[in-house]
């Protein structure tokens, strides 16, 4: 983003909220998009949750709770490492910092708006817990505070999914969770969150639907981002302790968006840090085969919000695609269809194929196996470090910040296949999964 | 609002079987389009009018039908497999408009929203429709609807649960026109072995918020049940039941005639209803 757009960016935050910050704004809307697309029997429950999440903002002993258990049980704050071996492949003379999500307990950024939403079902006297999930990601996260909390848990996963990520399905089993799947519509994770929101319907009085991520309605898109913010005010110390300044972009994938929201949120009243969100190219674009519902979709509404998704011309929801089980969905959170709009974010696409070079070149460099979705983020990286020179830095080395989301042990057997590692095994290309 | 200003057509059907010769309960029934066919699903609406129907509810087929319990979503699933369009859903509301009975379509909103609100308002009254039932689509965020639906002389049916808070009854009674569709149980279509119990106190909580009718759907599916209903509400909403007629059927012919009898079935409990005087 050059200087100009900046201010544009400012000018147009003006009008928009009258000056004020955009990290603290709240739902229902994000200018025109978010909104509560709901049967009117879950609106009592949207309701009770937020003002369930309104209270606890304000009680500290809520926020103390939550501090301590990601202190104590996911291991935050997780580290900042400067990774000098993959800048190169990134342009000569630009710093990359990775914000390591893929520490944290469970492997990715989901236990944060996991464990926040747990410590809620509490408080609302809650006992079950129901979430959906596609390559197992948010499942197990889910299943894991479950457990720790002793609340009842069932998680909806597309059959397909179940069969291809059945060392997943295991794990949330082991964690005392029960995995059902979804024999209806695509049997991926757009149907079973179908599928949920109607268990949803139907247990309210006694169950919470713990969303993966900052889609759905309100006040989904706000909480959950409230509850991933500590990524990006953590990596934002760590970068001003290491280099003394703020960096000049971050990179982070972009599914439903919550890791993205989670590292843009402290940057985005900074108009001099661009945010660049990657999302799924998949096969390319024009192949149709994608998951880009910023450069290969349009607004609608899909499960609960308004925002960006990929629909025919009657408005019928399309398949997506990625390589990446987590970029797999065809809608975005509704702050991201905003922050697009509005020219405060820029989305672009990532193919498989850049993705998995980019994986390549993260485990060959730093030893760092990451998860594909963030995979998309370092090629993002890479794309970024040709504008770089372009950009004014006063003189200084370009940095860049990497929201490292999760971790890659999850997609060994498709990087194996990808790679060639694994004789006679298919390619796994059409994996669908939960969104990052 | 200026709600009382416009006609409404399933208003006056069900208002003139309530003060007929015999007062009764309307009995509203559901196909999807496209099932078994675009023609075939007209010609099942008419033959539900023809076996007692009083409304017809026609839904729009979608991908992702978060309200709908089994039954529907195979019926749906089959439609959208077979290519059946939104614009198909309007040509049907045409064919059976002159069948003797309102038609309402019921629809998720995005499908609307693609379509753009007016235009589609525009369109469903051309096709002599009566109005959209909109499952996904809570009063709050339905000001273009409010507008078109006035601007066009449609009926708005908006859902109310029995988890609806006083408040949230009384702001979307006063956003509906024609009836209140009231969710008999908190869970979505399918047929059930019995109707929830706190659908007659919620018929009762909506007409004490204001609302002149208020039907009765999700999970009514046999005549006892329709009978029983049809004791306190203004209209019993069949969907399930109706599809599964035509789902088990070997043909459309003998889906029709088993569409015929369920529908016959349904339309006499209504008409033995015990009616509880308003």
């Amino acid at each position: 983003m050059t200087a100009g757009r900046a201010q544009d960016g400012r000018r147009l935050r003006d009008v928009l909220l009258g000056g004020g910050p955009l990290a603290t704004h709240q739902g229902p809307y994000f200018g025109e998009f978010g909104g509560r697309f709901v049967p009117e029997a879950l609106v009592a429950a949207l309701d009770e949750l937020e003002t369930a999440y309104h209270k606890a903002l304000a009680d500290p002993a809520f926020s103390d709770e939550l501090e301590r258990l990601h202190r104590t049980y996911t291991g935050r704050p997780s580290p900042l490492t400067e990774v000098p071996r993959f800048a190169r492949h990134v342009g000569d003379g630009v710093r990359v910092f990775l914000k390591r999500e893929d520490l944290n307990h469970t492997g990715s950024h989901k236990i944060n708006n996991v464990l926040g939403q747990a410590l809620l079902v509490k408080r609302m006297g809650k006992k079950r817990v129901i979430a959906e999930t596609g390559a197992g990601q948010h499942g197990v996260a889910t299943a894991t505070a479950a457990a720790l909390l002793d609340l009842d848990c069932t998680i909806y996963m597309g059959e397909e999914d179940t069969q291809r990520q059945a060392l997943n399905v295991a794990r949330m089993q082991l964690l005392g969770a029960t995995v059902v799947p979804v024999a209806i519509g695509s049997r991926t994770l757009k149907d079973a969150i179908n599928e949920a929101l109607r268990d949803w319907v139907a247990n309210v009085d006694t169950t919470h639907y713990l969303l993966g991520t900052v889609t759905g309605p309100h006040p989904f898109p706000e909480m959950v981002r409230d509850f991933h913010k500590v990524i990006g005010d953590e990596a934002r110390a760590q970068l001003l302790d290491e280099t003394g300044r703020l960096p000049d972009a971050v990179a982070a994938c972009v599914g439903g968006g919550s890791n993205a929201m989670g590292i843009f949120n402290a940057f985005l009243d900074d108009p001099e840090v661009r945010l660049f969100g990657f999302e799924a190219g998949g096969a390319g674009v024009d192949s149709g085969r994608h998951a880009a519902r910023f450069s290969g979709g349009s607004p609608g509404v899909l499960q609960g919000t308004r925002s960006y998704l990929l629909q025919d011309e009657d408005g019928q929801t399309l398949p997506s695609h990625s390589v990446s089980a987590g970029l797999d969905y065809p809608s975005v959170g509704p702050e991201h269809a905003w922050l697009h709009d509005i020219g405060r974010a820029q989305y672009r696409p990532v193919t498989d194929d850049e993705a998995m070079d980019a994986f390549r070149v993260l485990c060959r460099t730093e030893g760092i196996i990451p998860a594909i979705e963030s995979a998309h983020a370092l090629a993002g990286a890479i794309q970024l470090g040709r504008e770089a020179a372009t950009w004014s830095t006063d003189g200084h080395e370009p940095v860049v910040l990497v929201n490292l989301s999760g971790r890659g042990d999850k997609d060994v057997a498709t990087a194996a296949a990808w790679f060639g590692l694994i004789e006679d095994e298919p390619v796994v290309k059409a994996d669908e999964g939960e969104q990052l | 609002m200026s709600t009382t200003q416009v006609r409404s057509s399933t208003g006056e059907r069900l208002d003139a079987l309530a003060t007929g010769e015999s007062p009764r309960a309307a009995l509203v029934g559901y196909l999807p389009v496209g099932f078994p066919s675009v023609p075939g699903s007209a010609r099942a609406a008419r033959t539900m009018v023809e076996a007692g129907v009083d409304v017809v509810e026609l839904g729009m087929p979608y991908s992702d039908p978060v309200m709908d319990g089994p039954v529907i979503q195979r019926a749906v699933d089959h439609a959208l497999a077979q290519g059946t369009r939104v614009r198909d859903t309007l040509r049907v509301v045409e064919q059976i408009a002159d069948a003797g009975a309102p038609v309402l379509v019921m629809t998720y909103w995005n499908l609307v929203l693609r379509y753009g609100v007016d235009a589609y308002a525009r369109d469903l009254a051309a096709a002599g429709g009566a109005g959209l039932i909109t499952p996904d689509l809570v009063p709050d965020e339905a000001a273009q609807w409010l507008a078109a639906a006035d601007d066009h002389a449609l009926d708005r049916v908006f859902l109310v649960a029995p988890s609806s808070t006083p408040e949230r009854l009384a702001s979307t009674v006063a956003a509906s026109r024609g009836f209140v569709y009231a969710a008999s149980t908190m869970g979505v279509t399918g047929e059930r072995t019995t109707v929830g119990d706190r659908a007659e106190q919620l018929v009762a909580d909506t007409r004490a918020a204001g609302a002149p009718r208020v039907c009765v759907g999700l999970g009514v599916s046999r005549p006892e049940q329709a009978a029983q209903v049809a004791a306190y509400a203004d209209g019993v909403i069949v969907g399930s039941a109706l599809v599964r007629a035509l789902l088990d059927a070997p043909d459309e012919s003998a889906g029709l005639d088993a569409l015929a009898t369920t529908v016959g079935g349904l339309a006499e409990g209504v008409r033995s209803a015990r009616r509880v005087a308003r």
